[in-house]
C-alpha cells in the first residue's frame, strides 16, 4: 500500500490540487470554470491523438519525431477533401489515410531501409510543411461547416461535468474512446504483447516467431491513422479551416505528453489534460487582460511547462529498451 | 573514380531530388525547365544575384555548422532557429546600444555578444540533457518557441524602435558588417568558421573527445572522458555557431532585428549538415546550393509563376535521399557507404 502510494504520490497530489482548485473556483464562478475545463479538454484532444500515435510507434521500438508533420499534412489533406467534396466524413477519412501513408513511409525508411529514425521523422516534418504550403490555396472554406456538436442526452445536464465531457464534437468523443482502445490493445491482447516484446528485445521476439518488421509496420500505420485523426481534428473540428503551420508544435508537445504519461495511454490522458489545462489557462489569462502588455510571456507557458516536465520526469520514466535502434536479422 | 566517393551520395541525392521536383512541377501544371532556369537566373546570373546567393548562404553555413558539429557528438540540435534569433537580437542590442565606438571594436563586439548569447541558449538544452536526461530534440524545439516569444517581447518592449513596428532600432554604422563589392564580408566570416570547426574537430583534444562521445558514449566514458561535460560543451559551441549566424544576419544583411527573422533556418541546417555528411568544410557547398535555391525562389515565382515553397519540397527530398543509405547502395557496394546514425533514444545521457 505504502509502496503504491510512493509510486503514485505525484499523480495523487496533482489530481488533488486540480480537483481542489476546480471546486474552489466553481463555488463562485461556475461559468468560467466550465469554460476553462471545456477549453482544456479541447486543447488536450490533438495532444491525445498525437501521443497515442507516439505510444503505438514507440512501444514497438520506433521513435516517431514526425508526428508534427503527420498531423499537419493530414489537417491539410482532410481540409482540402472536405472542402471539395463537401463531406466531413470523407475529410476525416482522407486525413487518416494521409497519416497512415506517412506512417508507412516512416516504416519503410526506418524498418526496411534501416535509416535513422529521427532523420526519417524530420523528413516527414519538412515534407509536410513543403507540400501543405505549396499546394495551399487561400480562401477555401468548408461548405458543411465544422463538425457538429453532439450532446449525450441526460448526461449533458450534469453540473460542470456534463458541459465539459458530454457536450462535444464527434472527434473529441472518439479520442476519449481511443484512449481505452489503445490501452486495451497494448496491455490486454496478444498483439499488444507482441508489440511490447518487439519494443524491448526484438531479437528475442524474432526467436519465438514474431515478425519484427510486420509488427512495426502495422503499428506505425495504425499510429499514423491516429495522428491523422489529430490533424483532421485541428482543421475540421477545432478551427474549420487550414492555416500554414497550424499544428504549431503540437506534434512535439505530444511526444512530451507521451513521455510524461510513461508510454501508457491512461497516463497520456492525464498528461494531455495537464497540458490542455496549461493552454486553457493561458487563453483565459489573455482573455482577462492579464499581462496584456506582455502576451509573449503567456505564450511561452505551454512550452516552458513542456521543458520542465521533460527535465523532471524523463529520468524516472523508462522508455522501451529497443527504442531508436534499427533492427536487422544477422 | 576514388575521389568521387565522398561526394557521390550528396550528388545523387541532389540529382534525384531535382528530378522528382521537376515531376511535381509538371504535375501541378508548371513548366519545370522554365522554373529551374528562372531559379538559376535568380541566383547565379549576375554579380548582384551571386551576391544575394552568398548573402543567403551565410546564415545557412552557420546553421549547417551548428547541426553538423552537434551531430559529431551524437547530438541532434534542432534548436538552430532559436539560437539564431537570440544571437541576432543580442547583436542588434550591442549594435544600437553603443555609440562612438570604432568599427574595429564595435562590429566584432556585437558579433561576439550575439554568438555568446546563442551559446548560452544552446547550452540550456545541453545542461538539461547532461543532468536530467531530457532529449535534446524536444527541448531544443520547445526552446525555439520560447526564444521566438522572448525575442518578440524584447523587440516590442525594452529594445523597441520608435514607431509602431515591433523591431529594434537600426544598428550603428560602426557595427555594420560591410560588403566588399558583391562579396558580403559575413560570408568570409562563415567560411572562416567552417575552417575553425574543422580544426577544432580534427586537430584538438576537445574535438577528439567530441568525436569519441559521438562514436560510442560508453567507450568514451570508459576511456575517462566526461560525457556530460562534452554534451554541454558541444551544445554551447553549436549554439555559438548559430548565434553568430544570427549576428551576421543582423549586422550584415538586415541592419536590425525584426520579426520574421530568417524563419525555417533550423530545418535547412539539418539538410545542409547531412548533405555535407557532417563535414564542416562540406557545409560550404551544401549551403551555397540551398542558398541559391532560396535566392532564386522569388525569381521563380516572378518568371515561371511557381510558388517558392517548391524549394521546401525539393529540400525534403534531398534530405530523404541523403539520409537513406540504401538509395545510394544501388550505385555502390555496401561497405563504401558510411551510415548516418545518431539516434540515442530518449533517456540516455
Amino acid at each position: 500500500m505504502s509502496d503504491l502510494f510512493i509510486r503514485t504520490r505525484w499523480w495523487v497530489l496533482t489530481i488533488l490540487v486540480f480537483v481542489l482548485i476546480t471546486m474552489f473556483t466553481a463555488e463562485f464562478q461556475q461559468a468560467q470554470t466550465t469554460a476553462v475545463l471545456a477549453s482544456a479538454l479541447r486543447q488536450s484532444t490533438p495532444l491525445i491523438f498525437g501521443a497515442l500515435c507516439g505510444v503505438m510507434c514507440e512501444r514497438s521500438g520506433v521513435v516517431n519525431i514526425g508526428i508534427e508533420g503527420q498531423m499537419l499534412l493530414s489537417a491539410f489533406v482532410g481540409f482540402m477533401v472536405a472542402s471539395s467534396t463537401g463531406s466531413l466524413v470523407a475529410g476525416v477519412l482522407a486525413g487518416m489515410a494521409t497519416g497512415a501513408l506517412m506512417g508507412a513511409g516512416l516504416a519503410g525508411l526506418s524498418v526496411t531501409l534501416l535509416g535513422d529514425q529521427i532523420i526519417a521523422g524530420t523528413v516527414l516534418n519538412i515534407a509536410a510543411f513543403g507540400i501543405s504550403s505549396y499546394f495551399f490555396q487561400q480562401g477555401r472554406t468548408l461548405p458543411s461547416g465544422k463538425t457538429p456538436q453532439v450532446s449525450l442526452g441526460p448526461l449533458a445536464d450534469l453540473p460542470v461535468v456534463g458541459r465539459v465531457f458530454f457536450i462535444n464534437r464527434p472527434l473529441t468523443y472518439i479520442s476519449l474512446i481511443l484512449i481505452w482502445v489503445v490501452w486495451f490493445i497494448l496491455f490486454r491482447t496478444r498483439w499488444g504483447l507482441w508489440t511490447r516484446s518487439v519494443g524491448e528485445v526484438p531479437s528475442a521476439a524474432e526467436t519465438v516467431g514474431i515478425s519484427v518488421a510486420r509488427v512495426r509496420y502495422t503499428n506505425l500505420i495504425a499510429g499514423g491513422c491516429l495522428a491523422g485523426l489529430g490533424g483532421a481534428y485541428l482543421s475540421l473540428e477545432a478551427v474549420g479551416s487550414f492555416e500554414r503551420m497550424m499544428t504549431n508544435g503540437r506534434g512535439f508537445v505530444a511526444l512530451a505528453v507521451m513521455i510524461f504519461g510513461r508510454w501508457n495511454p491512461i497516463g497520456i490522458w492525464g498528461a494531455a489534460l495537464l497540458f490542455g489545462y496549461a493552454s486553457a489557462v493561458q487563453t483565459q489569462l489573455q482573455f482577462r487582460g492579464w499581462l496584456a502588455d506582455d502576451p509573449q510571456f503567456i505564450g511561452m507557458i505551454p512550452y516552458v511547462v513542456c521543458i520542465v516536465v521533460l527535465a523532471g520526469f524523463v529520468g524516472r520514466a523508462r522508455p522501451p529498451a529497443a527504442i531508436g535502434q534499427p533492427y536487422s536479422r544477422e | 573514380m576514388r575521389w568521387l566517393k565522398p561526394v557521390a551520395v550528396p550528388l545523387i541525392a541532389v540529382g534525384l531530388a531535382l528530378g522528382i521536383g521537376a515531376i511535381i512541377l509538371a504535375l501541378s501544371g508548371a513548366n519545370p525547365i522554365e522554373a529551374y532556369s528562372a531559379l538559376i537566373d535568380g541566383s547565379l546570373s549576375s554579380q548582384k544575384t551571386i551576391g544575394r546567393t552568398l548573402e543567403k548562404a551565410t546564415p545557412l553555413i552557420m546553421g549547417g555548422l551548428a547541426v553538423a558539429f552537434a551531430f559529431r557528438a551524437g547530438l541532434f540540435n534542432i534548436g538552430g532557429q532559436g539560437q539564431l534569433v537570440i544571437g541576432g537580437i543580442f547583436a542588434a542590442a550591442v549594435g544600437f546600444g553603443f555609440e562612438g565606438l570604432p568599427w574595429i571594436i564595435h562590429a566584432p563586439l556585437a558579433l561576439a555578444v550575439g554568438a555568446l548569447a546563442g551559446a548560452a541558449w544552446g547550452s540550456i538544452a545541453g545542461v538539461l540533457k547532461a543532468t536530467r536526461g531530457a532529449h535534446e530534440v524536444i527541448t531544443t524545439i520547445m526552446l525555439n518557441f520560447v526564444a521566438l516569444n522572448l525575442t518578440d517581447w524584447l523587440a516590442s518592449n525594452p529594445w523597441k524602435d520608435e514607431g509602431i513596428l515591433s523591431r529594434t532600432p537600426a544598428v550603428e554604422e560602426s557595427a555594420v558588417i560591410p560588403q566588399w563589392g558583391a562579396l558580403p564580408t559575413g560570408f568570409l566570416v562563415a567560411v572562416a568558421a567552417s575552417i575553425g570547426c574543422w580544426y577544432l574537430l580534427e586537430r584538438t583534444t576537445l574535438g577528439f573527445e567530441i568525436r569519441s562521445v559521438g562514436l560510442n558514449g560508453d567507450a568514451a566514458r570508459y576511456a575517462g572522458i566526461s560525457v556530460k561535460r562534452i554534451v554541454v560543451a558541444t551544445m554551447a559551441i553549436s549554439g555559438f555557431l548559430a548565434g553568430a549566424g544570427g549576428a551576421i544576419e543582423t549586422q550584415g544583411v538586415i541592419g536590425r532585428y525584426e520579426p520574421g527573422f530568417n524563419a525555417g533556418l533550423g530545418f535547412n541546417g539539418i539538410t545542409i549538415a547531412l548533405l555535407a555528411r557532417n563535414n564542416p568544410i562540406g557545409v560550404i557547398p551544401a549551403a551555397l546550393l540551398i542558398g541559391a535555391m532560396e535566392a532564386g525562389g522569388s525569381m521563380m515565382q516572378f518568371n515561371a509563376d511557381v510558388s517558392p515553397e517548391i524549394t521546401d519540397i525539393i529540400e525534403a527530398l534531398m534530405l530523404l535521399f541523403v539520409a537513406t543509405p540504401i538509395v545510394v547502395r544501388w550505385f555502390f557496394s555496401r561497405q563504401d557507404v558510411a551510415e548516418v546514425s545518431i539516434t540515442s533514444g530518449w533517456g540516455s545521457s
